[in-house]
């Protein structure tokens, strides 16, 4: 990314490390820069690095190298309570001796705040995440969704600009948590507000973000909008990572452009769209989503196609999974919509199937 | 529901393939309401009888810890409780006396007349061949001075009066000083009999003894006297009465009986002898008991005494109570004991004062330590929290020895002080046996009994809760004021009331380091338990320690809310 840019973000990432015990890098090269009033998801498998970054973000943690800017001013030396972040936490945090309002009131309290107006702020804050008949409550007589919402309005209250959330909806149900993601984009986006969302979820991740950046092994593997990560994964992690998919291996034996042919290793050739492999005789996994799979297709002459067995037939409802055993691999899914005219496979039968070049993408082969 | 019961086809026919009309069939009641078990016992009694086995097994399991606690816990508690109010002592042995008594008015402020005297010198007689008249004399010395001495010395003069009988008896006619011929007197034919075949090698019991008829009516004191002399020996010694002399006591009697009874008539053994005698006591030297006692002392006349032996006749008093918050029950009631022997009241407000002071100082000494111990990692918490322990493994004693090497005038404090030129070598700081001895050797005793309730109240506090407060805008005093010691307040109320009230009862360190200035109101009880044994003023302050420890409890609970106790978790 170009410098310029870099300096106009509004949080900013710069070349951070972190390590934790003097031998092992936790976070590895971390460069990242958000716009303000972005929704940024860190997504990413446990132990990734993700709560690290944002504990360094909002002074926690200090980075072991590199530097952390916050509206273009680099905040490597400011205290926590200085940066003006508001954080929601993975168990929400609300202080429990305190009433749902004097939870709200306190970061108002403690910038030394005049009493009627912190009321009015509070009463606003409540209202605006649906609680304002809960103020009188300790933390311990509201429901989980409940609790999330006031800690939610206790880092809006104070009007930062940056709000940072660790797994916030981990501990919902199923139900409560897509209500909530709905609740917060809404906020967000009524509120303009920055926000570094940290998740588990890859559903989480996609639906509501603006940029998704998929971390592991301390690095940001990818860093896309969510469309982008899901139909044009850089490289096999994220591919897998993202959505389900299928692979294949094999040896890339012809390579052009946009265009590659790849011999698998049961010595079939399909055609493929080369993303991160270069030379002739590379090792390559192909990646195709579930739902690009067409069966008995009719590509063209020139197309290449697969001879597959059905191993298992499953109605799901909207859609069908076909289970096949396609050049070795036995967990082949096919996704295909519940169609008036979709034949119904059995066990047994033995069908060809075909994708378009560009929906199957060579990645490496790690 | 109700639509179910009301049709009968329903309930009496459920379709079985009808769950509904099947669950609803299920849901059986009674008459009365009460939902009723698949066999048509009211389904609360089946609960009942199936969770008792369960019950019965629980109490097996603490069984042997309830018998435990019983025995070693409520039990003393319990006896102490008695011991506190209860005063048998003075009506078991002096039990005609406190009878006689009860028709004498302290405030007429005259000594009691004749039959007190009598009853008492009955009494005395008794309670001094069983060697029981010094015990009361000590009991009633806690509440009279002087009474101990005036019971020992009448105690050893009772033997005196009836010897002077005696001897006028013996000169007499000495057959009087014959044991089998008041055996035979007193006695009756069987019993003497069975007694002559008798022998001490057989091992056989004594017989019964059994008086002869018409004796009782004749000679009615003497009788009573000498049964109580046959009962003690019988018991006390083992020894027949054929061999054994009367007590003095029976001469005393039977001159008083045949000074009144008409004896003429009589026509038993030794008939003659008992005649001579009735001719010649008119002319027996005498006294009466009043006098007797007087000329043994002349406290004795002393209403006070008297006031005294009545107010402490019922079996159960107040005056243990009374003395253990420095007042006396005299004749009059209640009142305030003398100034100078005001200590109790004092003792008191001392150990409640330093018990305070001494959980105040566990606070601030602990409270950091275990701040640090639930907020370092792990390893460095493990090091310090065995530091934490460390004095659980010394023996108390050494630790309180230890302090006296340090705090004495020639001691390790004093020597540092003097040789940094803080002090003079002249006015060495006097920290031992005081109450400064004793607050520094108890706060250092109980210290790890405020850090483990406090530890175990943070280390439940998760740092995220600081953090939050942080991020929200808080400096560190702040977030540490405002948000980590109020979720630490219920570790510091356990650890107060766990020091406070180990505090309130100690004994061992006050006794070493406390001196005279120093010393608690356990001390004091423990002098009247081993050295006074004036149990029941120990009992009794005892009980007020307890009662004053469960008052602060409640208090305790009403304003901070034993809720907000926290042992952990
Ligand atoms: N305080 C710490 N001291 C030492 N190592 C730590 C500390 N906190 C985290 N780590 C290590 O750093 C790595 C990254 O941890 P981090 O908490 O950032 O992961 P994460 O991506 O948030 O995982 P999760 O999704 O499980 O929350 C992990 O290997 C973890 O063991
Ligand atoms: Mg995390």
């Amino acid at each position: 990314m170009a410098q310029t840019a870099e300096n106009d973000a509004f949080v900013a990432f710069e070349r951070v490390q972190k390590s934790y015990d003097g031998e092992t890098l936790v976070v590895k090269d971390l460069n990242l820069a958000m716009p303000k009033g972005e929704f940024l998801t860190m997504l990413g498998p446990s132990g990734s690095g993700k709560t690290t970054c944002l504990m360094m973000l909002a002074g926690f943690e200090t980075a072991t190298h590199g530097e952390i800017r916050l509206g273009g001013q680099s905040i490597n030396n400011i205290p926590p309570h200085k940066r003006g972040i508001g954080m929601v936490f993975q168990n929400y945090a609300l202080f429990p001796h305190m009433t749902v309002a004097e939870n709200l009131s306190f970061p108002l309290e403690v910038r030394g705040m005049g009493k009627a107006e912190r009321e009015k702020k509070v009463k606003r804050a409540l209202e605006m995440v649906q609680m304002g008949r809960f103020g009188g409550r300790r933390p311990a007589q509201l429901s989980g969704g409940q609790q999330q919402r006031i800690a939610l309005a206790r880092a809006l209250v104070f009007e930062a600009e940056l709000v940072l959330m660790d797994e916030p909806l981990g501990a919902l149900d199923k139900q409560l948590r897509e209500h909530m993601q709905f609740e917060i984009k809404r906020i967000a986006d009524d509120l303009g507000i920055t926000v570094v969302y940290v998740t588990h979820d890859q559903t989480e991740a996609l639906t509501m973000s603006d940029r998704v950046a998929v971390f592991d092994d301390g690095r940001i593997q990818q860093l896309a909008p969510p469309d982008e990560l899901y139909e044009a994964p850089k490289n096999s992690f994220v591919a897998q990572f993202i959505g389900e998919n299928n692979t294949l291996e094999g040896r890339i034996e012809e390579i052009g452009g946009n265009r590659c042919t790849v011999r698998l290793d049961t010595g079939d050739i399909i055609d493929a769209n080369p993303v991160n492999v270069k030379n002739k005789g590379d090792r390559t996994r192909v990646s195709i989503r579930p739902e690009r799979v067409e069966f008995n297709p009719d590509l063209g002459p020139e197309a290449h196609t697969l001879k597959a067995e059905v191993k298992e037939f499953i109605y799901m409802g909207d859609v069908f999974r076909t289970r096949l055993s396609v050049a070795g691999n036995d967990d082949f899914i096919v996704k295909t919509r519940n169609r008036a005219d979709q034949h119904r496979f059995s066990p047994g039968e033995r069908i060809t199937i075909g994708w378009l070049p560009e929906d199957c993408r060579a990645l490496d082969a790690s | 529901m109700s639509d179910a019961t009301a049709d009968p086809n329903k309930v009496e026919a459920p379709t079985p393939d009808d769950p509904l009309a099947q669950a609803k069939a299920l849901d059986n009641r009674d008459a009365s309401g009460r939902m009723l078990a698949a066999d048509g016992t009211p389904l609360k009694r089946q609960l009942a009888k199936s969770l008792r086995v369960q019950k019965i097994r629980a109490l097996m399991l603490i069984a042997p810890l309830l018998i435990f606690v019983l025995l070693t816990f409520i039990a003393p508690i319990a006896d102490m409780l008695f011991r506190s109010v209860e005063n048998q002592i003075v009506s078991e042995t002096l039990p005609e006396t406190v009878e006689a008594l009860e028709d004498w008015d302290y405030e007429s402020g005259e000594a009691p007349g004749e039959p007190v005297y009598d009853a008492l010198y009955n009494d005395l007689f008794l309670a001094a061949e069983y060697k029981n008249h010094t015990r009361l004399g000590t009991r009633l010395n806690y509440e009279l001075t002087g009474v101990s001495s005036l019971f020992r010395q009448a105690g050893r003069d009772v033997e005196d009066r009836g010897e002077a009988y005696l001897d006028q008896f013996e000169e007499l006619n000495d057959q009087w000083e014959d044991e089998v011929v008041w055996a035979e007197l007193m006695g009756s034919d069987e019993w003497l009999e069975a007694q002559r075949a008798w022998s001490e090698d057989s091992g056989d019991r004594l017989p019964r003894f059994q008086l002869r008829e018409g004796v009782a009516a004749l000679l009615p004191e003497t009788t009573r006297s000498f049964l109580n002399f046959v009962e003690f020996i019988r018991t006390e010694d083992r020894e027949s009465p054929l061999d054994e002399e009367p007590w003095s006591r029976v001469y005393t009697a039977l001159y008083t009986d045949l000074m009144n009874n008409d004896v003429s008539a009589y026509s038993g053994p030794h008939a003659e002898l008992l005649q001579e005698a009735a001719a010649a006591v008119p002319d027996f030297e005498t006294q009466t008991t009043k006098e007797f006692f007087l000329s043994v002392d002349d406290d004795w006349a002393d209403p006070e005494l008297w006031g005294t032996i009545q107010a402490f006749s019922p079996d159960y008093t107040s005056g243990y109570f009374l003395s253990a918050v420095d007042m006396q029950k005299t004749p009059e009631g209640a009142a305030l004991r003398n100034e100078d022997e005001r200590i109790y009241g004092l003792l008191f407000k001392r150990t409640m004062f330093m018990s305070l002071m001494i959980t105040f100082s566990c606070i601030l000494l602990g409270y950091p330590i275990a701040y640090l111990l639930a907020n370092l990692p792990a390893r460095t918490a493990n090091l310090l929290m065995i530091l934490v322990l460390l004095p659980f493994w010394t023996s108390l004693l050494v630790r309180t020895s230890a302090w006296k090497v340090m705090l004495q005038q020639q001691g390790v404090i004093n020597d540092v002080l003097v040789w940094l030129g803080l002090v003079g070598d002249g006015s060495r700081l006097v920290m031992i046996n005081n109450q400064f001895g004793t607050i520094v050797a108890m706060t250092h005793i109980l210290l790890p009994f405020m850090i483990l309730p406090m530890y175990s109240v943070m280390s439940t506090i998760p740092p995220t809760y600081v953090r939050a407060a942080r991020s929200l805008g808080a400096t560190n005093m702040t977030a540490f004021r405002r948000v980590y010691f109020p979720q630490s307040v219920p570790g510091i109320g356990a650890g107060s009331i766990l020091v406070f009230i180990l505090a309130i009862g100690y004994y061992i360190t006050p006794e070493i380091v406390g001196g005279t200035t120093g010393t608690f109101i356990s001390n004091r009880i423990a002098y009247h338990i081993s050295s006074s044994l004036n149990w029941g003023l120990a009992a009794a302050l005892g009980t007020i320690l307890l009662a004053v420890v469960l008052i602060l409890y409640w208090a305790y609970d009403r304003i901070v809310g034993i809720d907000n106790v926290k042992l952990g978790g």
